[in-house]
């Protein structure tokens, strides 16, 4: 099982205003796998993601999706090249209603009606978003906010998902269906997830790879079930 | 009683002129947190051009319709050249810089039309048609009403149903979100000026003949009604903004019907006041959003 790398980072370095956060990070995610980034809070992880996405600029190192370097693409032009970025507080647009949210994460697509078939298996998917149709983002719980802010990126059939923190300030059930559905995903649809995350159990729970941040640096990437069990690496970076 | 129907009439005829140019100020509020003072004489100026073209071609609807696309291109100007540079940190800095454009609309337009009244046309006649005995409306008012009635409501029905519309609301007000789910941001916010520019426009057009004619300076008091008619509706409802016009038309023209014209500048500035005083959100504040 040799999948091609989808995603390729090399010597990236990035931050604000001076001061680097992300010191030469090097990463690699094979399609249609998921990746768990664990660490310390100012271990990078965050920062990791807005540079991927180019919501920070990379003041070195390259980004490869499929082989294409990222360099100098605007923000507003990488979900055309299949990259979703689900943010910290997952980013629901409190004015407007779910099915509004929703359809704002398909309208860049040129395939109409692919958009339409996108948006109705979301409803599938998330049923309890497709009985709140007409509600407003604010109106939601923690846990139908998450459903949305990923429906709203699945609506735009991604090739790679960044997720930040999915599980931030939800119940654990809650998470565990998040992490179960990513599996879901992977599995279907052939989805690749970079996943960055406190909450370290669950992440590497359902991560194929797990990666360690520290001090803006990748110090260990090895499978999610090496990590797990073995007690040295754990304690050594992860502190349990 | 006849005199209170005309009143009625008149004040909603120029409440629907106030209703258009608040609408415009509210589009660019929301869009990018700024007042826009320089919207008077941004849209005085696209009637300057429509008076060209209408006096070198003796057409007053190529005149119109100039009228309103350059009003669309110089609120896009104004964005793309002016406002996208000035740094938002501070509120206040759109703000005055916003007050130098109009200094320097207003000299401009002064020095290449001069400064004093020009007549401007009407196409229709203003002399009201009389109903069972009673002035009622004129040609003219069913132009202005059928005028920003259709711009109002093709302007709800963009932003309530079509995905320019969901666009530019998601880019208002979240505009990191929206870039990473493929909104050209800037482009919104440039698509917005353009709107609110073209109804500046559309007002000026329709309300300058009514007034004293054109003149760098002729959207002047139109503003202050306008921005009262904002404030009165909550800087960030279009249907307030459309309700506080209709409500500033008819307080005006009940003042100056009753009380004398005179009144009617201060009329606007007391409502002004009162408003900020007690409901500094507007009448039609939304409830304030938990946000997460």
């Amino acid at each position: 099982m040799s999948a091609p790398d989808l995603l390729v980072v090399r010597g990236l370095v990035a931050g604000y205003g001076a001061t680097p956060v992300l010191r030469a990070v090097d990463l690699t995610v094979p399609a249609g796998t998921i990746a768990a980034v664990v660490g310390a809070n100012g271990a990078g992880k965050t920062t990791l993601l807005r540079a991927l996405s180019g919501m920070i600029r990379p003041a070195a190192g390259q980004v490869l999706l499929a082989g294409e370097d990222l360099r100098g693409t605007p923000v507003e032009q990488l979900v055309r090249r299949g990259m979703a970025h689900v943010p910290e507080g997952r980013g629901v647009i409190s004015e407007l209603t779910v099915d509004e949210n929703l359809r704002l994460g398909g309208l860049w697509r040129r395939d109409r009606a692919d958009a339409g078939r996108a948006l109705d298996e979301v409803y599938e998917l998330f049923e309890p978003l497709a009985r709140r149709r007409r509600h407003l983002g604010h109106q939601l719980s923690g846990g139908e906010r998450q459903m949305l802010a990923l429906g709203r990126a699945l609506v735009g059939r991604p090739r790679l998902l960044l997720l930040d923190e999915p599980s931030l300030g939800l119940a654990p059930r809650v998470v565990a269906r998040t992490m179960a559905l990513l599996r879901q995903l992977r599995d279907r649809t052939g989805l690749t997830v970079l996943l960055v995350e406190q909450n370290v159990r669950s992440a590497l729970a359902v991560a194929d790879q797990g990666v360690v941040m520290s001090l803006g640096r990748v110090v260990v990437a090895a499978p999610a079930a090496t990590l797990r069990d073995d007690d040295d690496l754990r304690h050594a970076y992860l502190g349990f | 009683m006849d005199r209170f129907v005309f009143l009625t009439v008149d004040g909603l005829s120029r409440g629907a002129v106030y209703a258009a140019f608040a609408l415009a100020l509210v589009l660019i509020w929301r869009a990018a947190r700024v007042v826009n003072f320089a919207q008077g004489a941004m849209a005085v100026a696209a009637a300057y051009v429509a008076y060209s073209v209408s006096a070198a071609t003796g057409s007053y609807w190529l005149g119109f319709v100039v009228a309103i696309v350059a009003g669309l291109l110089l609120g896009a100007l104004v964005d793309r050249v002016v406002m996208r540079h000035v740094d938002h940190a501070s509120p206040l800095n759109p703000v005055i810089v916003a007050l130098g454009l109009v200094l320097v609309f207003q000299a401009v337009l002064g020095m290449v039309y001069g400064n004093e009244f020009r007549p401007a046309d009407v196409p229709f006649s203003r002399s009201a048609l009389t109903v069972g005995g009673v002035a009622v409306l004129s040609p003219y008012d069913l132009f202005v009403f059928a005028a920003i009635g259709v711009v109002v409501s093709a302007l709800a029905w963009m932003f309530a149903r079509t995905g320019v519309g969901l666009r530019m609301r998601a880019a208002a007000f979240a505009p990191e979100v929206s870039r990473l789910l493929g909104v050209n941001v800037g482009g919104m916010l440039t698509l917005g000026w353009a709107l609110a520019s073209g109804v500046g426009a559309l007002a000026a057009m329709l309300v300058i003949p009514t007034e004293l004619g054109l003149h760098p300076h002729a959207m002047d008091l139109v503003f202050v009604s306008a921005f009262t008619a904002a404030v009165v509706g909550g800087l960030d409802s279009p249907p307030g903004a459309v309700v506080g016009g209709l409500v500033v038309g008819l307080l005006l023209s009940y003042v100056s019907g009753y009380a004398g014209s005179d009144l009617t500048p201060l009329a606007v500035l007391v409502l002004l006041l009162a408003v900020l005083l007690v409901r500094p959100g507007g009448l039609f504040a939304p409830v304030a959003a938990r946000r997460v």
